[in-house]
């Protein structure tokens, strides 16, 4: 579904994305996790089309993007400045449908129906500025729903809510990716939340960025917040993708000096 | 609660009147009528008419009618004119470029001394006092369009890259919305000077109206009658400020309340 390959981007001498390759098949949520200012929102932008990236190819289902693909949506981390507060949550969600040939009332559906999904039924008539910060999040989230990307790119989504619901949000997440069975790229910092949420968990080197590893998370489908993060697989999985994070190497068996 | 504190805040105006009341019949000067007597004239110059008329006299009609006329058609041309071509000017580097260095020397001219030439252009006194007022207001429209439009967030943008937004979606939706609150502040800033130089344009090029009445006013060594007209235009001054800041807050009410829950 999404191919990345020796994914190259530089800002004048400054490389970022030093050969990155990442593959994700149809329905797979892959979470990308990396020390801060490694180059995971430069990748983010490439695959989306915002930037033309120096070098390598990235193909969303099989096809090159060279330009802002169709069948893509993004979940920014900054909600704030990617609602339009001039605008309820409803239209927000609905103004995207244009583009799907949708008539007035079918968006306006369609936005309901989304927000629904995302448990804020009730807030279809409210300004983004109404809402606290996770009330938001939810509705850029149903925006990107109702739009019904083939693939949905996370930024940091949970990066700027509080502690209880960003768990809220990343239970959402799993569930609603889940449920349309949409290819998920999530890009975070957060290592715990990277192996709570992923299917497999790419982790970036310091910048220049380029995949130290890539490991697949064998948690099964159901996840829960507290019985999960007590597995001994997830605690496992924590320690490995944290040393990989600090620059370790990908054998488990070293040890950090101490 | 906001009556009070409303009626607190009015107490200097009373204080002012009576302070200037008696301080004007003390020095007894034909230049400095006392407050009474210029509202008294006030009064008997344009509030003594028919009841039909809502008591204005012919006189007010031919004072304010024209007048008013003038103001808000000069500023309705200036505001289609300066957002019109603040956006395109926003949008367009390159437009922006050309453009930018005869902006700045054309809002550099003080437009009173372009009235003379108005009236040699157009022959007419009304087109060249609505061509002043236009000229002398459109900069702050202008160039805060062209500011509000270049200042879009970059997130908002890239939404509505993301989402597929045609060119018209994309302007009607998130560029001019974004750019309102500038636009709105240049708007009030155009009003308040659109009076200004309507008050100047009709006494340079006067034929009726508030600015010729205070010209023939003075002219006459009728005071009373002038400082009638100094009032009532500060009173007008005010009265559109209010009225437009009351339209505001009901345009941009996302943005009032985005700034202060943010």
């Amino acid at each position: 579904m999404l191919e990345i390959t020796d994914l190259v981007h530089s800002y004048g001498s400054h490389r970022v994305l030093d050969g990155v390759n990442i593959r994700a098949a149809e329905g797979e949520l892959v979470c990308v996790v990396g020390p801060s200012g490694c180059g995971k929102s430069t990748l983010l932008r490439s695959v989306a089309g915002l930037i033309r990236p120096t070098g390598g190819r990235v193909l969303i289902g099989g096809q090159p993007v060279d330009r802002i693909p169709d069948n893509l949506a993004v979940v920014f981390q900054d909600y704030s400045r990617s609602l339009y507060p001039w605008m309820t949550a409803a239209n927000n969600v609905a103004l995207p449908l244009r583009r799907r040939g949708l008539d007035r009332r079918r968006r306006r559906e369609a936005a309901i129906a989304a927000l629904d999904q995302v448990g804020l039924a009730d807030a279809a008539a409210k300004y983004p500025w109404e809402m606290s910060g996770g009330m938001q999040q939810r509705v850029s989230i149903a925006r990107a729903l109702a739009y019904r990307p083939s693939l949905l790119l996370m930024d940091e989504p949970f990066g700027s809510v509080d502690a209880q619901t960003r768990e809220d949000l990343e239970d959402l997440v799993l569930r609603v990716c889940a449920h349309h069975g949409m290819t998920t790229l999530l890009i975070t910092h957060d290592i715990d939340e990277s192996v709570y949420v992923g299917d497999r968990v790419i982790v970036l080197t310091r910048s220049p960025a380029r995949v130290a590893a890539d490991l697949p998370v064998d948690l099964g489908e159901s996840r829960d917040q507290i019985a999960t993060r007590q597995r001994d697989a997830f605690v496992r999985l924590r320690a490995e993708v944290g040393r990989l994070v600090r620059g370790g190497s990908p054998t488990s068996t070293v040890l950090e000096k101490k | 609660m906001n009556v009070i504190r409303a009626v607190g805040r009015l107490w200097l105006v009373p204080v002012t009147l009576v302070v200037w009341e008696i301080a004007t019949r003390a020095a007894e000067q034909p230049f400095f009528p006392p407050p009474s007597a210029t509202l008294a004239r006030m009064g008997e110059m344009w509030l003594s008419g028919p009841a039909a008329h809502l008591l204005l006299t012919e006189q007010a009609m031919d004072d304010f009618g024209p007048s008013l006329a003038r103001l808000f058609a000069g500023w309705t041309l200036a505001a289609v004119l300066g957002v019109t071509a603040g956006i395109a000017i926003g949008c367009s580097p390159r437009l922006s470029g050309y453009l930018d260095p005869l902006i700045h020397l054309g809002r550099a001219v003080p437009p009173p001394l372009l009235v003379p030439f108005f009236l040699a252009l157009l022959k007419l006194s009304t087109p060249a006092q609505l061509t002043t007022i236009v000229f002398g207001i459109i900069w702050p429209i202008l160039l805060n369009t062209v500011d509000g439009t270049r200042t879009v967030d970059r997130q908002h943008l890239e939404t509505a890259r993301i989402f597929g937004f045609s060119t018209v979606e994309r302007l009607t939706r998130v560029i001019i919305p974004a750019a309102m609150p500038k636009i709105f502040a240049g708007l009030r800033l155009a009003l308040s000077l659109a009076l200004i130089l309507l008050i100047i344009a009709e006494i340079l090029a006067g034929s009726g109206g508030l600015g010729y009445r205070l010209l023939t006013a003075q002219r006459s060594y009728l005071y009373t009658d002038m400082w009638g007209c100094l009032v009532v235009l500060g009173l007008l001054g005010y009265l559109l400020n209010s009225a437009f800041l009351l339209l505001e807050r009901r345009v941009l009410a996302w943005h009032t309340n985005a700034r202060q829950t943010t």
